[in-house]
């Protein structure tokens, strides 16, 4: 399979990448590890006028921290997430999730910012990234910077936040705390297939008990999807009130049907994750 | 849309070639090159077979355009054997039984070579999931699992004499 023909520039920075975007206008896109872009051009489910590599802007691939956050260049690669000290000391739920994502292969070329800015809902970091609160910073022509929280960017199937004219520079996680657990449970039925369902758990710890807790789905919607009701009936919990809370894991979703899972298998398995994704984060008995 | 001209050593033989931006690496190894031991299978980034190095790492090369390696260092299948002796890995693989029809082995091999440059004592369950992204439809991956374990320590002589380390 061959892709349609397209126009192909490499930007050498964010700038130059963003001027060349608004030349080639709203029908060119960012190529960076291109491992969800390239397949979907192959099958001619798109067919971009141009693309713009960003993939060789070296000043986007970093991993640094400050006293409350991480924060990840959009090009740094899933296989660079998932091997980061510091990812995995302040933030082990994106590193385990990264070493998730496809293949080895894969992960050596696609990116998490990629993978962010695709919008795709059965993919795991930004069901990953909306369970831990992070902030996507966009930036627009003349260096100016917008910072969108994870609630606010998913918007649609494959859309996102990210304007014409913006490109997502940075990935920003706060850390987790010495009283967090967590959990990233995917359903699925082969190796390197996508999640049918996927859960994010984050448990803060109380007394043995559940503090507070944060639950995000993949793959029950358009978007990546916060499980409010779910959050609501852990709050202050303790353990024995997870299986009844799981049970609220499907309000609020719209799951499809295909060739994978019909919408109420995925409804089922929702609940089935949800609770074993807490019981996981909440940890030993 | 026009072409590019793109520059990059294939098997540590410099290359240049004008390509469309379109072409797959793949095709360009395959059809620009004459390198057909790299295979196209499911042709969707799922089987492994297109597998090549690209400076030293695993990629699927159905799944990267040629203007892409512009400037990299690329090994195939080709590469691997040294003055027509063969690698340490491939003599694994004859010697453990690790192919049958031999489609997938050309991407097995180089799988595990960019696995085992950088992971020389793996553990067989690390060898599995190193072998994530690569399907066999004939051995069940037991031999080929069999054979990169094989593999590991007569690399690591290899490496060893290569460095002129003495033996022992």
């Amino acid at each position: 399979m061959i892709p349609a023909e397209f126009n192909y520039e490499v930007a050498d920075s964010v700038d130059h990448a963003l001027s060349l975007l608004a030349g080639y206008g709203p029908e060119a896109k960012l190529l960076a590890g291109g491992h969800s872009l390239i397949p979907m051009m192959k099958l001619r489910f798109a067919r971009p006028s141009a693309l713009v590599d960003i993939g060789r802007i070296a000043a986007l691939s970093y991993v640094e921290q400050d006293d409350g956050h991480i924060r990840i260049g959009a090009g740094t690669r899933h296989h660079d997430v998932h091997h980061s000290p510091l990812i995995e000391a302040g933030c082990p739920l994106l590193s385990f999730t990264a070493g998730l994502i496809g293949d080895p292969q894969v992960r050596h070329k696609g990116t998490i910012g990629g993978s962010v800015a695709h919008g795709d809902p059965a993919s795991d970091l930004p069901t990953v990234l909306l369970a831990l609160d992070a902030e996507f910073v966009l930036t627009g022509s003349g260096g100016a910077t917008r910072v969108v929280p994870a609630s606010d960017f998913f918007k649609g199937f494959f859309e996102t936040a990210i304007g014409p004219e913006e490109i997502l520079t940075e990935i920003r996680v706060p850390k987790l705390g010495a009283s967090s657990g967590w959990s990233y449970l995917k359903f699925s039925r082969r190796a390197q297939d996508w999640a049918i369902v996927g859960v994010a758990a984050i448990v803060e710890r109380s007394n043995g008990g559940i503090g507070s807790a944060r639950v995000a789905l993949t793959n029950m919607g358009a978007t990546p999807l916060r499980a409010s009701s779910v959050e609501q009936a852990l709050a202050g919990a303790e353990r024995d009130a997870i299986p009844a809370a799981a049970a609220m894991a499907p309000e609020g979703t719209s799951p499809t049907s295909d060739t994978n899972a019909g919408a109420n298998y995925r409804r089922h398995l929702a609940d089935v994750l949800v609770g074993r994704a807490v019981e996981e984060a909440l940890g030993g008995p | 849309m026009g072409t590019r001209r793109v520059s990059l050593r294939v098997n540590g033989v410099p290359q240049e070639a004008e390509v469309e931006p379109r072409t797959l690496l793949v095709y360009f190894l395959r059809e620009g090159l004459g390198l057909t031991g790299t295979k196209v299978g499911c042709d969707t980034s799922s089987c492994g077979s297109c597998t090549v190095l690209m400076d030293g790492e695993s990629v699927k090369s159905c799944t990267l355009l040629a203007v892409q390696a512009d400037g990299r260092e690329v090994t195939t299948i080709e590469g691997v054997a040294e003055g027509g002796e063969l690698h340490p890995l491939q003599r694994a693989f004859q010697e453990n039984h690790g192919l049958q029809c031999g489609f997938c082995t050309p991407g097995m091999v180089m799988a595990a070579l960019g696995y085992l440059q950088k992971n020389p004592t793996p553990s067989e369950e690390s060898v599995r999931l190193a072998l994530e992204g690569n399907l066999c439809r004939c051995t069940g991956y037991t031999n080929i699992v069999r054979s990169i374990l094989a593999a590991a320590p007569a690399m690591n002589g290899h490496a060893a004499a290569e460095a002129g380390v003495p033996g022992g």
